[in-house]
């Protein structure tokens, strides 16, 4: 029992990562069909403001809510990400719809871009910048649309500019002169402490968790369940939905296409953000850190299959539980007096990299039965 | 590179108008007859980057030292070295075909490079077609033994085996079970064959071996291993590779697995650079195996950290690679000058038998191109540092591993031409 218990939670905890990390995915992939290789580099973005929200709450002003950074970077990050994308959705994969090969090219070349960022400006400078963006883009919507009617907007949507880049500017040197540690920019990797009441363990039922893990689990559960009431409750989930089964139909409708597309990708985005956090707290931070998770996501969201979110849960749990089955070599602890040629089999699987080769020879042989993964779309789709 | 090479002569010309007022212009520094220009090769951009940069710093510093005390002195005349650095980029091809631009082009006549196992052997072959001379500063699987390497890291009968031998023997959890962990390349598995054949010869066990594909950070499985495998503590020998180790410590510090309840890891790849990344509220209480440690309470030691220090900023620390680095210079700046030539087959000749009072203390190079060292084992504090518990007499060097099965019984001299490269004891 406790053996089963351990594994299933070894298994819901690998799968988490995957599942958080592909969340976002499976949003930009599954729904609007964007094939973004920047997905993990979003990611990283994300894992870089846990670091910096973590050194900012070492300062004396902030340090009584030390403990509490965790929960205000994943905030954050989901802005920051979610910022960043839509800038990438503004700037560069509009123009690309319909062209899957020209965005491969087009977001591989951000995400080496992004990594490039991270090694060789510092960090204070980076979050002055995500400031002056998020000014920059958001402060114009905010003007009464008297203002935004009128014909000089585009002297007040500059002046915001303006007033964007001073404030990004500011706030850089601001966190540069009080926090020494980001105003160089270094390529080294940094590292992201977990505070004191997520480390350790707890015991449920005679078993003990790592605290970090539930908390991953934790956040995957509460992106799933926050994404899913948005997609299927909210009027803007509702347009989102629309656009992905008939895009002409619902322009011709009146729904604001273009809008739906920046907020599909900033939320797919932010989401990726979120996995950020999740993954900072297991391993280290660094300009490759989404590079080690892209290749899992794409796994994720194929085997589910594309534009379902029920199928890429279900299919990061599965690979999940199957990496620590195989992995661990659990068969052989439930059934340990197995045959030979079985046990040895078993065995020569149950290493890290032999597990990896044996869920994606897997996955293969699966794909070849179901290639639309385990739940494809239904119905007519004016696109195809 | 231009500009650090201006920046140089700009500090030479500084420390020279110094010396002229302070000493009444009685120093020997600043004026050389000629000039001699070496090659440095190690990764500035990539993942080794953040290692690799440092033997950079500590090569440049060796260089300046030796240039602010006179230089290199060679058949009467003092040259002034001069340095290209090219970046191997953390590309093993990359690293293969700046070797031979520094040889062919730059016609460098020594080059001192490289990092990963890997990078050496895509650039063995260039140095071994040319007959030029690299020298390699880091510890490794040895199970090699060129005529044009220069060897001046651990092999493992000077890290792994007299680590392999405290576990089992003195530590805390003696007597216990082993389960090995490491990335999944060359030196980890070279090394844990080792580390097997020995446990075995001790008369311990060894109950579960796993390796981690490189850029994969998942360890949920290996903790699991390690759980079933050693319920009740252990000894885990680690030879996981930069990043992987972050989230190693970080994972099973939460699974329980501490040294408080009985497990002691023994790293091979974790210096005082690693220890201050990783945090060392990760790794107190386990435990280290170096040449070199930066808490040495030697002069030379102290001295080589507070120069180092001097020049890169207080807050940077000095390691084994480092140390291993600068060694390298200081011996081929002797065995020149007893070479009496720049030319490589007489300095290669010389070189063997040079002596060099290092950070570590007193080293020798041996017939077979590696150094005689000391071993050391630490046990990490929580300042960052190691508390050295073990210090071994001068150990020398196997270029050819004795405990391994392929190469039992063989060994390497190149001052003798009917040995060689590999030959039966």
């Amino acid at each position: 029992m406790e053996l089963l218990l351990d594994s299933l939670f070894n298994g819901v905890a690998i799968g988490s990562v995957l599942l958080v990390a592909a969340l976002g995915l499976a949003i930009v992939f599954g729904l609007m069909g964007v094939i973004n290789l920047a997905h993990g580099e979003l990611m990283m973005l994300g894992a870089y403001t846990t670091y910096v929200t973590q050194l900012i709450f070492k300062l004396p002003i902030l340090k009584p809510f030390y403990n509490s950074y965790i929960i205000v970077s994943i905030f954050l990050a989901f802005i920051v990400s979610g910022v960043v994308g839509i800038l990438l959705e503004k700037t560069i994969i509009r123009k690309l719809y319909g062209s899957p090969l020209e965005t491969l090219l087009a977001t591989w070349g951000v995400s080496l871009i992004l990594q490039q960022f991270v090694r060789s400006v510092p960090l204070a400078y980076g979050t002055g910048l995500v400031i002056s963006l998020l000014i920059g883009l958001f402060l114009p919507t905010t003007f009464p649309s008297k203002i935004k009617e009128s014909i000089n907007f585009k002297y007040f949507k500059f002046s915001s500019w303006v007033f964007a880049a001073l404030t990004g500017v500011l706030t850089g040197s601001l966190i540069s002169s009080s926090v020494s540690k980001l105003s160089r920019a270094s390529a080294r990797n940094v590292d992201v402490t977990a505070p004191s009441w997520m480390r350790g363990q707890v015991e449920i039922i005679g078993t003990a968790f790592p605290k970090t893990r539930l908390m991953i689990i934790v956040i995957t559960l509460i992106s799933v369940i926050a994404i899913t009431l948005f997609l299927n409750q909210s009027a803007w989930g509702m347009r989102i939905r629309a656009v992905t089964q008939n895009r002409q139909m619902s322009d011709c409708l009146g729904i604001s296409t273009e809008k739906v597309d920046i907020i599909t990708f900033g939320i797919g985005s932010g989401l990726a953000g979120v996995a950020g956090v999740a993954v900072s707290l297991l391993g280290s931070v660094g300009p490759n850190v989404g590079g080690n998770y892209i290749v899992g996501c794409f796994m994720v969201v194929v085997l589910g299959g594309v534009g379902n979110l029920l199928g890429t849960v279900l299919a990061s749990f599965g690979i999940g539980i199957m990496t620590d089955l195989i992995g661990a070599g659990r068969l052989l602890s439930i059934w340990p007096d197995m045959p030979l040629p079985l046990s040895n089999t078993i065995n020569f699987f149950a290493t890290t990299s032999m597990a990896r080769v044996m869920i994606f020879a897997l996955i293969v042989i699966f794909l070849q039965f179901k290639p639309t993964g385990l739940f494809p779309q239904k119905g007519r789709m004016v696109e195809n | 590179m231009r500009i650090s090479r201006r920046i140089l002569a700009g500090l030479a010309t500084a420390s020279l108008a110094v010396t002229a007022t302070s000493c009444g212009g009685g120093g020997t520094s600043g004026s050389f007859d000629d000039t001699v220009t070496v090659g440095i090769l190690h990764s500035l951009s990539g993942t080794m980057a953040i290692s690799e940069s440092t033997l950079v710093d500590t090569e440049k510093m060796a260089i300046e030292e030796i240039n602010a005390a006179g230089g290199v002195t060679v058949g009467g005349k003092s040259y002034k070295i001069e340095y290209i650095v090219e970046d191997g980029a953390s590309d093993w091809p990359t690293f293969a075909e700046k070797s031979k631009k520094l040889i062919d082009q730059d016609g460098v006549p020594v080059v001192f490079g490289g990092w990963t196992s890997a990078s050496r052997k895509a650039m063995l072959p260039v140095y071994e077609s040319k007959d030029a001379f690299l020298y390699y500063p880091i510890q490794y699987e040895a199970q090699e033994c060129s005529n044009n390497i220069f060897y001046t890291g651990a092999t493992p009968n000077q890290q792994s085996e007299p680590a392999t031998d405290f576990m089992y023997k003195r530590s805390p959890a003696a007597g216990g079970d082993f389960f090995l962990v490491g990335s999944d390349y060359v030196f980890p598995r070279t090394s844990n064959t080792i580390t097997k054949a020995q446990v075995k010869q001790l008369g311990g066990k060894v109950v579960g071996e796993d390796y981690l594909p490189l850029g994969n950070t998942e360890v949920a499985p290996i903790i699991s291993k390690i759980k079933k495998a050693l319920p009740d503590g252990g000894i885990i020998i680690n030879t996981l590779n930069g990043d992987q180790n972050v989230a190693f410590f970080k994972q099973i510090q939460d699974a329980g697995i501490t040294p408080s309840s009985g497990y002691y890891v023994m790293n091979y790849s974790i210096a005082e650079e690693e220890i201050s990344t990783i945090g060392p509220e990760f790794l107190e209480g386990h435990y280290g195996a170096w040449n070199y440690m930066m808490s040495i309470d030697t002069p030379a030691s102290k001295k080589f950290a507070a120069s180092f220090k001097k020049r890169w900023g207080a807050d940077r620390v000095v390691a084994d690679p480092q140390e291993s680095a600068y060694n390298m210079v200081y011996l081929w700046k002797q065995a020149v000058e007893d070479a009496g030539t720049f030319d490589d087959n007489a300095v290669r000749e010389a070189l063997v038998g040079q002596k060099f009072d290092a950070p570590q203390g007193p080293v020798e190079v041996m017939p077979n191109h590696h150094l005689s060292q000391t071993v050391r084992i630490g046990e990490i504090n929580a300042e960052g540092g190691f508390t050295i518990l073990e210090e071994t007499g001068v150990v020398l060097p196997q270029a050819w591993n004795q405990k391994h099965p392929s190469s039992k019984g063989f060994a390497c001299d190149w001052t003798d031409p009917s040995k060689g490269e590999k030959y039966k004891l």
